[in-house]
């Protein structure tokens, strides 16, 4: 098993004339915490959906878990099984309930029994501190409680590394915290994450590496003490100015 | 004269009454109620119907408008897949299909069932799946657009989960997208087993025995036994018996799914 569990090389991605990658060149180690941030339009979203393959890129490779996810001939189900999602939007099956939400991949696609999937289900909603609400219609919960659902959904595939598109960008700012502190206990057990987010302080605090990219490309990289407390490269001086002092920034 | 904006109102509302309670003494004074009583409400011409109509014409109405929506809403689900396939002779011959069987009169077809297939292939169907083909290939028709439609209005958002959790293509259309689609068009879907439900009895047309008699011609039979249209107003009653119902079901449907669908955004939003 080696070290390096996310490899992407040379990664292009153009939306018809629009290119929205233009070479992005970086990895992922087992156990780390890897956020990306930049301002929007950077890519940052595109690059996290071309792990998973839900962009195809146009060039470039992306291994994953020893499956190369750009290769035509990969089992893209089977690679998928092991890489968990959390999107922006929640994306909870309506239609189900919050415990058929979190075992119909298990039972459809790992083809585990109904008592199984059910125990491993309670498990992760045990995990995301929302074990009451297992009967509950996604409808009926917060945006705060349906993101962290969709966290156990995850979860509940037992996935070697989790990606999360803006996981509380939808949310009201009060709801937040109960999000990010779930991800941050999943980050205190040794999750291996990519994470796209806004929320610098998570960044900061939980991060093992940071990436700053802007304009399709990756600016800087490295420690969030370096790239958020001392950025070296003037776009990302802006954008830290922006975001953290969004009142003064004048320039 | 000037009028006010008032007495201009209550003057064109007076005159409205006026010619609707003129209206209704005409009719009052002139019609021939003896006559008009025994054409449509001739107790003894009623007697005769029952129990034959509700124990055979409306149970067999039931039964060709359950079989053709049956296979309606099979063929119809095939028919929208197609029309959504990524392989452009299966969208092709879906639009054909569909084009051609709403665009003609159902009438057309039963005919062409009835009595077309059986003289131009020596084939015979029993009056059961002559209805059931019929009806299902008209019905299939207007179905698979409401379905494509449906389908199309699932947000991308469940296929990607879906699909990031590991499920194929196929099985994220099967067990995520399809049921939230026939949830969407379930409202559409009931008008159209009701407008299946009327034009079931174009049956009446292909020759039936007193057995397979559905509303239209148990109540025609009924007029011309008995010479008065009573028979025809049952019938009709018959056929409100079923689609009211549905109708308020629709309704019902309708203002659910338009609740949820609030609620629903008013979350994510």
């Amino acid at each position: 098993m080696s070290d390096v569990i996310i490899e992407v090389s040379g990664l292009h991605k153009a939306f018809g004339n629009l290119e929205v990658l233009k070479g992005i060149d970086m990895s992922v180690k087992r156990g780390e915490v890897v956020c990306i941030i930049g301002p929007s339009g950077s890519g940052k979203s595109t690059l996290l959906r071309c792990v998973n393959l839900l962009e195809e890129p146009n060039a470039g490779t992306v291994l994953v878990n020893d499956f190369e996810m750009t290769d035509p001939d990969v089992d893209i189900d089977k690679a998928r099984r092991g890489i968990g999602m959390v999107f922006q939007g929640f994306n909870l099956f309506g239609h189900l309930s919050v415990l058929d939400n979190l075992t119909i991949a298990q039972r459809k696609v790992l083809k585990r029994d109904a008592e199984e999937a059910k125990s491993v289900a309670k498990e992760n909603l045990r995990r995301v501190g929302l074990e009451e609400k297992i009967n509950s219609m996604p409808s009926q919960l917060s945006g705060g409680q349906q993101q962290r659902v969709a966290i156990a959904r995850a979860l509940s595939m037992q996935p070697a590394v989790m990606l999360f598109d803006e996981p509380t960008s939808a949310l009201d700012p009060e709801l937040v915290g109960d999000v990010l502190g779930v991800m941050r206990t999943l980050a205190n057990e040794g999750m291996t994450m990519l994470v796209v987010t806004h929320e610098m302080q998570f960044a900061r605090e939980v991060a093992d590496k940071v990436l700053f990219m802007d304009g399709g490309v990756v600016v800087e990289e490295g420690p969030p003490a370096q790239v958020i407390g001392d950025p070296q490269h003037e776009r990302t001086q802006t954008f830290l100015r922006r975001v953290l002092n969004p009142v003064h920034a004048h320039d | 004269m000037a009028m006010s904006r008032r007495q201009r109102a209550r003057t064109f509302r007076g005159v409205q009454y006026g010619v609707l309670v003129l209206a209704v003494v005409l009719i009052a004074v002139f019609a021939d109620w003896g006559t008009i009583r025994n054409a449509f409400f001739n107790l003894d011409a009623a007697a005769t119907q029952f129990p034959e109509i509700l124990s055979t014409a409306l149970v067999n109405t039931i039964i060709y408008t359950g079989l053709g929506f049956a296979l309606g809403l099979a063929l119809g689900l095939v028919l929208a897949l197609m029309k959504l396939s990524s392989v452009g002779p299966y969208r092709w011959l879906a639009t054909i299909y569909i084009e051609f069987f709403r665009g003609v009169p159902a009438l057309l077809v039963f005919i062409a069932l009835g009595y077309g297939v059986p003289l131009a292939f020596q084939l015979r169907f029993d009056i059961y799946s002559t209805a059931a083909i019929s009806l299902g290939l008209v019905g299939s028709a207007y179905i698979a657009e409401t379905l494509r439609a449906g389908i199309q209005a699932v947000p991308p958002g469940q296929v990607e989960a879906a699909r990031s959790l590991g499920m194929s293509q196929s099985r994220a259309m099967i067990t995520i997208v399809i049921p939230q689609a026939f949830r969407i068009i379930l409202p559409p879907l009931t008008n159209e087993l009701i407008l299946l439900t009327k034009d079931s009895s174009l049956i009446y047309l292909l020759g039936l025995a007193r057995t397979e008699y559905e509303l239209a011609k148990f109540g025609r039979e009924g007029l011309n036994a008995t010479g008065s249209l009573t028979p025809i107003l049952l019938a009709g009653l018959c056929y409100l018996i079923i689609t009211l119902p549905l109708g308020y079901l629709s309704r019902y449907l309708e203002r659910r799914t338009g609740r949820k669908q609030d609620e629903g955004l008013k979350v994510t939003a």
